[in-house]
């Protein structure tokens, strides 16, 4: 932890010598620093003029605080020791205050589980548990643990870390940026340190997964569904900081989601996927069941229920054969 | 009484935040009301009506709407107090950006939308840097890298606050929001004494007044001149003429 006494006596040099991500922040917050190197905070102040200063609402006091808390916050986001192996969940009540139907819960990285159950029926509440690592103080009750202990706050008021990244059906993207700049955009709010490499890996990983392909330098708001959801999922794969991946149903078109789920598994991350598509839903080790505001039940998916997956699978396949040839306007009797 | 300050940029969901909060607010047993300021027009006061809520509204009319929010707080106050609210929330639009009506010791949220482009958390002042808590709305229509891109980029200006995705419509997340916002030990009686988080932009000049004619000779007071490229200052266009 540094304290911002101990930045107050540091020159600006000093300060991005020790800590390079300063940079971002001295951009952000409109500090030119150029040529200021050798100035400590309070000097580099007094070299900006008391106008200009309270023109852009600077106060070197309380940026230097921010400054601090920025650093602390870095420092501790670059430490790998604080993986995530396990998510648990404990049991609460459902909206008539009935216990849940269940123990204890405990998801492992990679590892999918599906989440079924009526809209309205508590999808999103339990999201909101987990996200907010409930410790019996949501209207449910339940407790979330991570690594089998009692997580630290961070998860919850951390502005730079989240528990859970959410990929939906309906979201666009709405930058005016090419496929390249995007991906570059993230991998650089993220201090990615080989980003051309982990850019080309997630374009590449994407127009795997979608049916047609695109170029790095597509615009973003080009891509149709299918490539969109594509780059989404290839992009949180290897970028998202979040260790919990939550998917609200991908739509069957225009995306591979088999080898979709099969990517976010090879990147470690615990894959939980809100979905009533029965190949989306075989394919997960468990399902929650979730009725009247909590879970009912999990379900193990059983070898005789896998059996009939790959029917299930086949016709899957028949579906987007058709869906294929309309595409291409051949005619669908062969 | 608690009282709690919220702002942001027109349209980026306050309203939609705050009633979804109130909600989870009221299912905890507290009262809570709402004071809006706004500039020339609102009709949010029926949204809060309609649910119920104690609401009083203000709008600026000709004045500096953030002027306008100080010189009006207090009174407000005691109109919550009076009402035996448990919480009073303020809504106020950051209309220039620059302005924020945040006051020390009391809780300041702002509000903005993942909508509003990814350079604008560097564009907006002390009502963005210095909230406690900054949440961010419109989350449910872009894509996860957008929602982590602008919420680092929210990191930066402002270290030290909570920020929270909100989704307007549905309310997740505004359940946790209310958590943070009644604290019982608080017990407001008055904001007398008590300071802005920053002062102001300052501003008196004769447009201020009333002045509508335009030229240099009509300009008073705080007047300030943009830096454009010599030959073009306003005696030589005029001389030219």
């Amino acid at each position: 932890m540094i304290k911002k006494e101990i930045l107050e006596h540091r020159t600006i040099g000093e300060i991005l010598k020790d800590y390079p991500f300063t940079d971002s922040f001295f951009k952000n917050n409109g500090l030119e620093i150029a040529g200021a190197e050798s100035l400590n905070w309070a000097s580099y102040f007094e070299s900006i003029d008391e106008e200009e200063r309270e023109d852009r609402a600077l106060e070197p006091d309380q940026l230097i605080s921010q400054l601090a808390e920025f650093i602390n916050q870095m420092l501790e986001f670059l430490d790998e020791g604080q993986q995530v192996h396990s998510l648990t969940i404990l049991p609460g009540t459902d909206k008539s205050g009935q216990p849940e139907g269940f123990d204890e819960f405990v998801v492992r990285t990679g590892e999918v589980i599906s989440i079924v159950g009526p809209t309205g029926s508590g999808k999103s509440r339990l999201l909101g548990d987990i996200e907010w690592v409930a410790r019996k103080d949501t209207p449910t009750g339940r407790e979330i643990l991570i690594n089998d202990d009692v997580p630290d706050t961070s998860w919850r008021f951390s502005g730079a870390k989240k528990l859970v990244a959410q990929l939906s059906q309906n979201m666009n993207f709405v930058m005016d940026l090419s496929v390249e700049e995007f991906v570059e955009l993230h991998a650089e709010s993220r201090m990615v340190e080989n980003r051309g490499e982990v850019v080309k890996r997630i374009i590449d990983e994407a127009n795997d997964l979608a049916g047609e392909q695109f170029k790095p330098d597509t615009p973003i708001t080009s891509l149709s569904g299918g490539q969109s959801r594509a780059l989404m999922i290839a992009d949180t794969a290897f970028l998202s900081q979040s260790p919990i991946i939550l998917i609200d149903e991908i739509e069957n078109a225009g995306i591979d989601r088999k080898r979709a789920l099969e990517l976010l598994i090879r990147q470690e991350k615990i894959v939980l996927m809100a979905t009533h598509d029965p190949v989306l839903a075989l394919s997960g080790d468990r399902r929650i069941v979730i009725k009247n505001g909590g879970i009912a039940k999990i379900i193990e998916t059983t070898e005789e229920e896998r059996s009939i997956l790959s029917h299930l699978e086949e016709l899957d396949r028949t579906l987007l054969s058709y869906r294929t040839r309309l595409r291409q306007g051949e005619s669908l009797i062969d | 009484m608690n009282l709690v300050t919220i702002s942001g940029p027109p349209s980026s969901g306050k309203t939609s935040v705050i009633l979804k909060t109130i909600d989870s607010l009221k299912a905890r047993g507290l009262k809570v009301g709402v004071a809006k300021f706004d500039c020339l027009y609102t009709d949010d006061d029926k949204l809060y009506e309609k649910a119920g809520i104690p609401v009083q509204k203000g709008l600026s009319g000709a004045l500096c709407p953030d002027h306008y929010f100080v010189s009006n707080i207090e009174e407000v106050t005691q109109w919550g107090l009076k009402e035996g609210l448990d919480v009073l929330i303020s809504e106020s639009a950051g209309l220039c950006n620059r302005c924020s009506p945040y006051i020390k010791d009391i809780k300041a949220v702002c509000v903005i939308d993942n909508l509003s482009g990814i350079n604008t958390p560097k564009k907006i002042g002390p009502m963005l840097k210095s909230a406690d808590i900054v949440v961010i709305t419109k989350g449910d229509i872009v894509s996860q890298a957008e929602r982590e891109v602008f919420a680092s980029r929210v990191n930066m200006v402002n270290p030290s606050a909570v920020i929270m995705n909100i989704n307007g419509l549905t309310g997740q997340g505004s359940y946790e929001l209310s958590t943070l916002l009644h604290d019982g030990e608080d017990d407001l009686k008055t904001l007398v004494g008590k300071k802005l988080r920053f002062s102001m932009p300052s501003a008196l000049c004769s447009y201020c007044l009333g002045e509508t004619r335009i030229g240099e000779s009509y300009q008073m007071g705080n007047v300030r001149k943009m830096n454009l490229p010599s030959g073009l200052d306003a005696e030589k266009r005029q001389g030219s003429q």
